[in-house]
């Protein structure tokens, strides 16, 4: 009887997990802070970047002396963010082949010189808030090959490489969906329980008389709240830097910005003025 | 010596009228080119086309010079422009909001047009040469959207030049040839790159130039659509004209200022619109392994799609039974030999709408929908040029045009659904009646009588 309930819920579980999949990611992205006009944060989330992704993930369109143009001197560049021998005018590449990455995971991982724009939804959430929501809902799973699994993008080939910098949390999902019971609809309340080693349990209760809509929660507990406070922060960081660095002329650009609309709005006063002049004498 | 010509001016510039028409050439088109003084907002978008246009050509060539026209290297070309070119950025987003900004101003331009009945007689071939633009600018927008080489890029045209496959007969040879490749590949890049940056501007320009010697030779239609030159004062000129320099230059240099706002604007605070402009999925890098799930064209081309997702099997029992109808009333309007000629090729058609695939007919709608713009002024006959003076359920149907052509821009750009498949068939419905109709109700009603001179308040 056990084995029959652990049989059904993971059909259940894999089938939510499906439709998860199909909708491409359904699950709400977190608004990241907006810390782009925040050098010492852009500064954190370079360090955390190159220190970190840069292993595996290329930024091949940014160079590492473009850094300069939030705040960092070559010097700096050149003491805290090379380490194998490259020089301040080197592009971010990486050593790991497009093969090399396909044969070792599946596929290889992207490059993310632009990856924070592609995310970016349609008159929606910018990918920062992609980035930001991604790398703060990995949670363990023994079920899959990586040990780990994510609710913005379930399946993912990565595994939660800042494991560690998060420490150990807990995932309640809560599904409240409609299920065929002899032959009848009928709602049912789904709660998982994934512990901080990936192991899960799962237990279902009928909801009698409930005339509601379908929704999923999922709540994290962190173990560690002090530690997993920070990594959102740093995560934020992160999320801001690789913003800036899907396109590094935004800042310079918006600032030009304003007294390029200056200058315009005082040439069509005197242009419109003009513009009158001549027309006055028009009967 | 026998021969010379006879020149009013001096000089230097003497020296040049007698061998050049200069002086004769600023005259006809500039300094007495007579236009109507009643010119509104809408008259704007003519001179902004022309702006956009040489922007565009001015900004495409600095992209030219940095950009790799190679499968391999394009994606990254286009980042290294955005990145390590001094003001690439700068050039790249006004090339790219450009393209964008150039319909904007083209669909507005056409509605002035199609408002005041500027494409009638004698302006057919002014309308023409426009409609001749529109296409020729479809052409060179789909062809620059490949250059970036993104996921967009490469599947838009993957789907653009899979439509030409759905001709009978020829079609898959025809694509093949198209995209010099069994996809589209390196070969279509390069090809494309070629029509993109030489062919089809080329082919813009002329027909520009020829857009605007037509319409110097017949003037420009106004507002009230009425005839300027047929009230004329001594000197015989147009009473209700004035000359274009320098009134309408300093009138379209506040045009292209207010202009320039907005369109700077969108280049230094909001070059991706949205993600309607510069589409966020095009920053993946072209995978021709992997099928984005939805693939939508930029906001310009999504009417026209929605046109062609509309056509489905059971939507050709709608088509045919209106080439059915088309076909008996054409029996009773028509008179001698083609009273039986166009019902048979009518119901012809007819058949074929149900024996050919589907596809097919919604490229054909698709490319009919544009086509249908050249027939236009033949399709309107009405006995006034001006909405102003038609009657009020006309401006009715302008309206339902205009925000029909909106909705089905919409549609276009989201995925399909049952309810919007109906509503872009609907839409496609009201399109394509709209003009095939315009010829019955566009004589119908209560016309308002046209004033002799045009309406003119002083500034």
């Amino acid at each position: 009887m056990k084995m029959m309930t652990k049989f059904v819920s993971a059909v259940v579980l894999s089938m939510t997990c499906a439709v998860s999949m199909a909708a491409g990611g359904s699950y709400p992205w977190d608004k990241a802070p907006n810390r782009l006009n925040d050098n010492a944060a852009l500064q954190n989330g370079a360090k955390i970047f190159v220190n970190n992704c840069l292993n595996c993930h290329s930024a091949k369109s940014m160079r590492y002396s473009k850094l300069t143009e939030i705040g960092l001197t070559d010097e700096q560049i050149k003491k805290n963010l090379l380490f194998t021998g490259e020089r301040v005018g080197d592009m971010m590449t990486i050593a790991m082949t497009r093969a090399d990455g396909t044969m070792w995971f599946g596929a290889a991982a992207p490059d993310l010189s632009v990856m924070a724009r592609s995310r970016s939804r349609n008159a929606g959430p910018p990918g920062g808030d992609y980035i930001y929501t991604y790398l703060r809902t990995f949670y363990r799973d023994t079920t899959k090959p990586t040990g780990w699994n994510n609710l913005a993008f379930p399946n993912a080939g990565m595994p939660h490489v800042l494991w560690d910098m998060q420490g150990p949390r807990e995932l309640t999902s809560t599904v409240v969906q409609q299920v065929e019971k002899d032959g009848q609809p009928a709602w049912e309340k789904v709660t998982t329980v994934y512990d901080p080693e990936g192991y899960w349990t799962s237990n279902t209760e009928p909801l009698v008389g409930y005339n509601g809509t379908a929704s999923e929660t999922h709540r994290f507990k962190a173990l560690d709240p002090q530690l997993a406070r920070q990594y959102d922060s740093d995560m934020a960081d992160l999320a801001a830097f690789m913003t800036w660095m899907s396109d590094p002329s935004q800042l310079k650009r918006k600032q030009i910005g304003v007294w390029v609309l200056l200058f315009l709005g005082i040439f069509f006063v005197v242009a419109w003025r003009l513009n009158a002049s001549y027309w006055k004498h028009v009967k | 010596m026998a021969g010379e010509k006879q020149v009013e001016t001096t000089g230097a510039l003497g020296w040049i009228d007698h061998r050049f028409p200069l002086t004769s050439t600023i005259k006809a088109h500039l300094s007495e080119y007579y236009a109507p003084k009643n010119f509104n907002f809408w008259y704007f978008f003519g001179s902004l086309a022309m702006l956009v246009l040489v922007l565009q050509i001015v900004t495409g060539i600095f992209l030219v010079m940095h950009y790799k026209p190679d499968a391999a290297y394009a994606f990254d070309s286009v980042e290294y422009i955005m990145r390590e070119v001094p003001g690439g950025w700068f050039m790249r987003y006004m090339h790219s909001t450009g393209a964008s900004m150039f319909f904007v101003v083209v669909y507005l331009h056409m509605t002035r047009a199609l408002i005041y009945g500027s494409y009638r007689k004698p302006r057919e071939l002014v309308w023409i040469f426009g409609v001749g633009i529109f296409l020729t600018l479809m052409a060179e927008a789909f062809l620059g959207y490949l250059l970036p080489w993104g996921q967009m890029s490469f599947w838009g045209a993957q789907v653009i030049v899979n439509l030409f496959a759905a001709i009978p007969f020829i079609g898959p040879e025809l694509a093949i040839w198209i995209r010099g490749d069994y996809v589209v590949s390196d070969a279509t890049l390069n090809r494309f790159f070629a029509l993109h940056v030489i062919a089809i501007p080329l082919v813009l320009l002329g027909l520009v130039g020829a857009h605007i010697v037509a319409l110097h030779e017949v003037g420009s239609n106004n507002p009230d659509g009425i005839d300027i030159k047929a009230k004329k004062d001594i000197y015989g000129r147009p009473l209700d004209g004035i000359p274009f320099h320098p009134y309408y230059t300093v009138h379209d240099i506040m045009g292209a200022a207010g202009f320039f706002i907005v369109f700077m604007a969108i280049v230094f605070f909001a070059p991706e619109m949205g993600g309607y402009f510069l589409e966020f999925n095009n920053f993946i890098p072209a995978d021709p392994l992997k099928t984005p799930p939805h693939i939508a064209p930029v906001w310009y081309f999504t009417p026209f799609y929605s046109m062609l997702r509309a056509v489905t099997d059971q939507f050709t029992w709608v088509m045919a039974a209106a080439a059915g109808i088309a076909a008996v009333m054409m029996f009773f309007k028509t008179k001698g030999f083609w009273k039986i000629a166009v019902p048979v090729i009518l119901l012809l058609i007819a058949v074929t709408m149900r024996t050919v695939d589907a596809k097919f007919w919604g490229v054909v709608v698709m490319g009919g929908a544009v086509v249908l713009l050249f027939f236009l002024p033949w399709l309107d006959h009405s006995p006034v040029r001006s909405i102003r003076y038609r009657p009020s359920w006309h401006k009715t149907l302008y309206g339902i045009f205009f925000i029909n052509f909106v909705i089905l821009g919409y549609l276009g750009t989201q995925a399909p659904t049952d309810v919007f498949n109906l509503m872009s068939q609907i839409g496609t419905v009201i399109y394509l009646g709209f003009f095939f109709l315009m010829p019955i109700w566009s004589r119908m009603g209560e016309f308002k009588p046209v004033p002799d001179r045009v309406v003119y308040h002083a500034h």
